[in-house]
């Protein structure tokens, strides 16, 4: 008998770094529309969340895939190198983030340094 | 009219084009249901004496940004702004339009509906990247304000430096708490108000006067 159940993808922070934006955007719609979960090391940087909601939206299909759950923890402030420091700017740190469908992954409970969820099968 | 005249009046058109100030453009933005609309409507009707848009219990009522422009806003030293308010699209990462037949809607209907709100939640995603030069956070304070939308939304305006408030809507309600708002986002000024009875709007007038100049 075949085993049931859901398949989950780790992406390591270097392989996400080897990545474009829209690779890694393609990448997390891709493997979610067919049902995979897909846990990012770290997360995406803010204009490709921005850009994921947008796609997200433009695939969604009536009685076919409605979307993603993402959960992610808060960004954190990056302590700043000299010439960052020097320069005055600060960087937002991304985090682990787990990315599936909206009819499978579903959020229990979340606060700043935790995240509880549950996947079932279509 | 003679040449000189003709060139004088030229020049100072193009001068007066060149230091109009720029209207600021503050977004709405925020998740389904949590009263957007509701704000928009308040902050026209209190300035301008006019509406915006429909408010209905159903989520994604607003599916088309809608922008009143030239509100002017005085605070109480008698400092004023001049906004454009973008009454936005509730932003999620899911749309499923079986959500709409709970509320009785026809299934064609709500069919349309979630695609339009698809567009919706895309079109205002485009107009923060491009158009708005502020934002107006809203959450529904008896919610979760930990919400991934909310995180998602609150760190992209920070990388866009956009200035932003924090207003905790329906503190009217009995399970409102407007306090785990501020444990949430401690790095901005979050304002308590009640959009439904209108009550510390004053406040935010007052916020969005010293935040948005």
């Amino acid at each position: 008998m075949a085993m049931q159940g859901v398949q989950i993808d780790l992406i390591s922070e270097e392989r996400l770094a080897d990545m474009t934006s829209m690779e890694k955007i393609r990448m997390i719609l891709d493997d979610v529309r067919q049902g995979t979960i897909v846990i990012l090391e770290r997360g995406l940087e803010p204009e490709e969340q921005s850009t994921l909601i947008e796609m997200t939206m433009r695939e969604i299909l009536p009685d076919g895939f409605n979307g993603i759950e993402i959960e992610t923890y808060p960004s954190r402030e990056e302590s700043p190198g000299f010439l960052k420091r020097l320069m005055g700017k600060s960087t937002k740190e991304t985090r682990l983030t787990v990315i599936g469908p909206a009819n499978q992954l579903k959020m229990i409970k979340k606060d700043r340094d935790m995240i509880s969820a549950w996947v079932s099968t279509k | 009219m003679n040449i000189f005249v003709q060139t004088r009046n030229r020049i100072s058109k193009f001068l007066a084009a060149f230091l109009r100030k720029k209207r600021s453009r503050i977004g709405i933005y925020g998740p389904p249901n949590a009263g957007k609309t509701t704000l928009a409507n308040r902050i026209a009707k209190d300035w301008t004496g006019e509406q915006l848009g429909l408010v209905s219990e159903i989520p994604h009522e607003t599916r088309r940004a809608v922008r009143k422009a030239d509100i002017s806003i005085t605070g109480s030293n008698g400092s004023s702004i001049t906004i454009d308010i973008v009454d936005t699209p509730g932003v999620t990462t899911k749309v499923d339009y079986k959500e709409f037949l709970e509320y009785g809607v026809a299934k064609e209907d709500a069919i349309v509906r979630a695609r339009e709100a698809t567009e919706g939640v895309a079109e205002a995603m485009h107009w923060l990247r491009e158009d708005i030069d502020g934002v107006i956070y809203m959450l529904d304070s008896t919610e979760d304000p930990f919400m991934q939308v909310n995180i998602m939304m609150i760190g992209i305006i920070e990388s866009r430096n956009l200035p932003v408030l924090i207003a905790a809507n329906k503190t009217d309600l009995p399970d409102a708490s407007p306090q785990r708002i501020r444990s949430a986002f401690p790095q901005h000024p979050v304002v308590p108000i009640s959009c439904l009875e209108g009550s510390n709007l004053d406040e935010l007038y007052e916020k969005m006067v010293n935040n948005f100049r």
